[in-house]
């Protein structure tokens, strides 16, 4: 009660400050400049007073984009926290020191390793946001909370941290800005930034290298490894090698996540959390999640039925980054079909075309990410077909009489 | 046996505030006001000078484009104010009651077209496409009635029906000279003269709100197709239309609501159409030291207005919530806000069931954006139609996809639901209505 008492004055306080300085901010005050900065700062702390206007519904539900964005960002938390973990797991099994280190010590190795992404990621992507918003005189959109957790997620742990600069600024710009912002872009600007960095920097992002374990030691955690370890991911090495299957340790390490791999994607345990929590809060659609893995089951079952691969039809959900693709990538609402009968037919194609990409293209181990930005491309048409079918049906009333 | 619809989308928002069964009185106001801007769409010529005197039913102003269809008077007595404001755009027409009430006396026998035309009733009518003010010269193929309002802090019109059964029936004998007559009852309405209304097709709906909007209800029995009009009205116009035809004389006492969580005494009150709101909202507001917002109608479709407004004349209720703009709430983003309702699981209003009311004021909880995430309207438009891909074709300005889409059959009022659950914050009713008038104007 007391407690309750002191954030109530503390809050009270917090308010009339931001009143008072709110003049500065408004258009001829001299921090005009950091007008959409100062707005986005004060609608994160308060719920905007803005009450609706004549003639418009008088009462609102109490769910907004910042709050989607939130939950959505939660959802993630469980991943990432892996994935800080596995990032340092992996460098002491590159060093061959696994009996040595801690649980902790590996947790705080990958934090560090990981947090500068993060830090980079929403610096530049903010950073744009800002300005853009200052400049067209709008909020500062709450899209890039997601986009800017999810792509430190979906590099591999050694991206330098400019590349990541210069990808995320790409993308911010060219896929999301140019197109009117969130909600308006055509492409998931996350999975741009991956597409941006995997072809113009490829020798820092493909499987068969160096580039998913870190080898060196930071501010004393972790270790560094004695020589140049090369860690293929299991998808790579089945591209790569000769290769008969999976066997049970790879299959039980890629369940719990103990694999090498992009820094959110390795644990299917850890996104089934996240995925439970936008299924339940109604965030992500369960059509398009579930079509995503019925669309890959079928394709792989059909793959390794025609002896076309080795692999068995649901490693590929377990393996590399079908899963959080699907729960995380797939069901972002504004690249994602917008009908209801067009998110089955959206995700079945994407689960069909990354196990496509996968079994059939030898140059790409992953194909989830160019399976999900090619039906980005192809929802506006999926809906197309949907929409037409309502409105075909309502020429024919007209024209029935 | 009677055609029975049910409708699954749409959303039940349960409000603190309803009102009780009791009908209170009101002191008889000095002024009364009819409002043009009450009727959608209308280009009203002032017939009446200030000081002029009339009599219940005596034209006010008129339709400029027919000066047939008659804008009356509710009260007899003395005109008092025509009150204009930029470019001269009259907002209202005041009467100055007198004493004794007396009634211009109406002819019965004559066309019932040119009856309401003469007496003032035709202009409750509402046309769609558009939802305005209907047109004399079009042939309506239906005239649809909805007998329930499904909005939240709504009248119940079953309360307004008693004791009027007989007037309501006569109504819609008139009204299906003119058309084809169909009423839309409520799964939980009982009135015999709803249920066993004659001469007119009655189907019982049974859902959720909008189910109550005569738009998703012609959605479902008959659809209006490009180049076809129909016809609305209110169901207690329907009972001022059997008054008319019963004793030759128009009356505009409805029985309205006055609700919402901050009215001290929910309850109804008989009322004139266009009286003035301080008469009903006298000593009647909770005094909670917080700013109260007063919406002449209910929190979804009405208008936001002062204790100096008067009734609208379409307006079945006045609710009363509380405005909010002096509500300090913190991260918003992240707290569990148990106070809140939501549709959304990321709150916890799913928890507390159907029954817990909810008091709500009038912030709109979060900021413009553009359209995220999607299915949000579908689930509360129970209409066959895309309402996403329509708004956006509105706000596109694109007219043929409007129409292929269905914008014909819609009326800002539908999408009050819709705009309530948007996480986006979208203004629909607003988006919608401004589509509607650009759309009548480029097929003018």
């Amino acid at each position: 009660m007391v407690n309750e008492k002191i954030v109530n004055v503390k809050m009270k306080a917090l308010r009339n400050y931001l009143d008072k300085i709110k003049p500065n901010f408004e258009e001829g005050g001299k921090l005009h400049a950091f007008h959409s900065l100062f707005d986005g700062l004060e609608t994160f702390a308060f719920v905007p007073r803005t009450t609706s206007r004549v003639g418009s519904v008088n009462i609102h539900d109490a769910i907004d984009s910042k709050r989607i964005m939130s939950f959505v960002v939660i959802a993630l938390m469980p991943a990432l926290f892996f994935g800080m973990y596995n990032v340092g797991y992996q460098n002491a099994l590159a060093a061959g020191k696994l009996a040595e280190a801690t649980f902790w010590g590996m947790f705080w190795y990958g934090f560090l390793a990981v947090l500068p992404k993060i830090i980079v990621s929403y610096v530049v992507g903010l950073g744009i946001e800002f300005v853009v918003a200052q400049w067209k005189k709008e909020e500062i959109q709450e899209g890039f909370l997601v986009s800017g957790i999810l792509i430190p997620m979906i590099v591999p742990v050694t991206t330098p941290l400019w590349m990541l600069a210069i990808a995320v600024a790409f993308s911010v710009i060219l896929a999301k800005e140019i197109f009117g912002g969130t909600g308006m872009n055509i492409f998931n600007p996350a999975l741009i930034t991956r597409a941006f960095l995997f072809f113009s920097y490829p020798s820092a992002m493909t499987g068969d290298s160096t580039v998913w374990v870190n080898q060196q030691s930071i501010l004393g955690l972790g270790f560094t490894a004695p020589e140049a370890y090369t860690a293929a991911t299991p998808l790579g090495q089945a591209a790569s090698e000769g290769f008969a299957g999976f066997d049970c340790p790879t299959i039980c390490n890629a369940v719990t996540g103990l694999i090498p791999g992009s820094i959110g994607e390795t644990s299917v345990i850890a996104i089934a959390l996240g995925a439970l929590l936008l299924l339940w809060t109604g965030v992500a659609s369960w059509k398009t999640m579930l079509s995503v893995f019925v669309g890959g089951g079928l394709m792989g079952w059909l793959m390794q039925a025609l002896g076309l691969t080795q692999i068995e039809w649901w490693h590929h959900f377990v393996l590399g980054g079908f899963a959080f693709g699907a729960v995380f990538m797939a069901t972002d609402p504004v690249t994602s079909a917008r009908t209801e009968c067009g998110k089955y037919v959206y995700g079945l194609l994407i689960g069909i075309v990354a196990v496509m990409v996968r079994v059939l293209n030898p140059g790409y181990p992953e194909g989830m990410m160019l399976a999900i930005l090619l039906m980005n491309l192809f929802a506006p048409l999926i809906d197309y077909c949907v929409v037409e079918r309502n409105i075909s049906m309502r020429a024919k009333r007209a024209t029935k009489k | 046996m009677t055609k029975v619809i049910k409708l699954r989308k749409g959303l039940d928002v349960n409000l603190k505030g309803k009102p009780t069964d009791e009908i209170g009185q009101v002191k008889c106001p000095g002024e009364y006001a009819l409002q043009p801007d009450d009727f959608t769409g209308l280009k009203p010529k002032v017939v009446v000078k200030e000081g002029d005197k009339v009599l219940v039913g005596d034209a006010l102003f008129v339709d400029k484009l027919h000066p047939e269809v008659k804008f009356t008077s509710p009260v007899s007595g003395v005109v008092s104010l025509v009150e204009r404001g930029d470019r001269r755009k009259l907002l209202s027409v005041r009467v100055k009651c007198d004493e004794k009430q007396e009634a211009k006396s109406f002819d019965v026998k004559q066309d019932v077209k040119a009856l309401l035309m003469e007496s003032g009733l035709f202009g409750f009518f509402r046309s769609r496409p558009y939802d305005v003010v209907a047109n004399p010269e079009d042939a309506p193929k239906a005239i649809f009635i909805s007998a329930f309002n499904s909005m939240p802090l709504s009248q119940d019109f079953e309360i307004a029906l008693k004791g009027q059964e007989k007037e309501f029936q006569a109504g819609i004998s008139a009204l299906a000279k003119i058309a084809k007559v169909h009423l839309g009852v409520s799964a939980k309405q009982t009135s015999k003269a709803l249920l066993e209304a004659k001469d007119c097709e009655v189907t019982v709906f049974d859902g959720p709100a909008p189910a109550g909007n005569v738009g998703v209800q012609i959605n479902h029995v008959s659809p209006i197709n490009k180049g076809e009009v129909v016809w609305t009205l209110g169901a207690e116009e329907v009972i001022f239309v059997g008054r008319l035809m019963l004793t030759g004389k128009v009356d505009f006492t409805r029985i309205i609501a006055l609700a919402g969580s901050d009215v001290k005494f929910p309850k109804y009150y008989k009322v004139l159409v266009g009286q003035k709101l301080n008469t009903l909202l006298d000593g009647q507001i909770e005094d909670n030291g917080h700013h109260v917002r007063i919406i002449d109608g209910n929190v979804m479709t009405g208008l936001k207005t002062t204790e100096d407004g008067f009734l609208g004349a379409h307006k079945t209720e006045v609710n009363v919530i509380p405005e909010g703009d002096d509500n300090a709430e913190m991260l918003g983003w992240i707290m569990p806000r148990f106070k809140e309702f939501s549709t959304s699981r990321s709150y916890f209003s799913w928890l507390c069931g159907k029954k817990r009311e909810y008091t709500l004021d009038a912030r709109i909880k979060g900021g413009e954006r553009h359209m995220i995430m999607s299915g949000e309207y579908d689930r509360v438009f129970p209409m066959d139609i895309f309402a996403g891909y329509l708004v956006k074709a509105i706000i596109a300005g694109d007219i043929d996809r409007q129409e292929a889409l269905g914008i014909y059959e819609v009326a800002p009022e539908d999408f009050a639901i819709a705009e309530f659950v948007d996480s986006s914050k979208l203004e629909l009713q607003r988006i919608v209505r401004e589509g509607l008038d650009v759309l009548r104007k480029e097929n003018a």
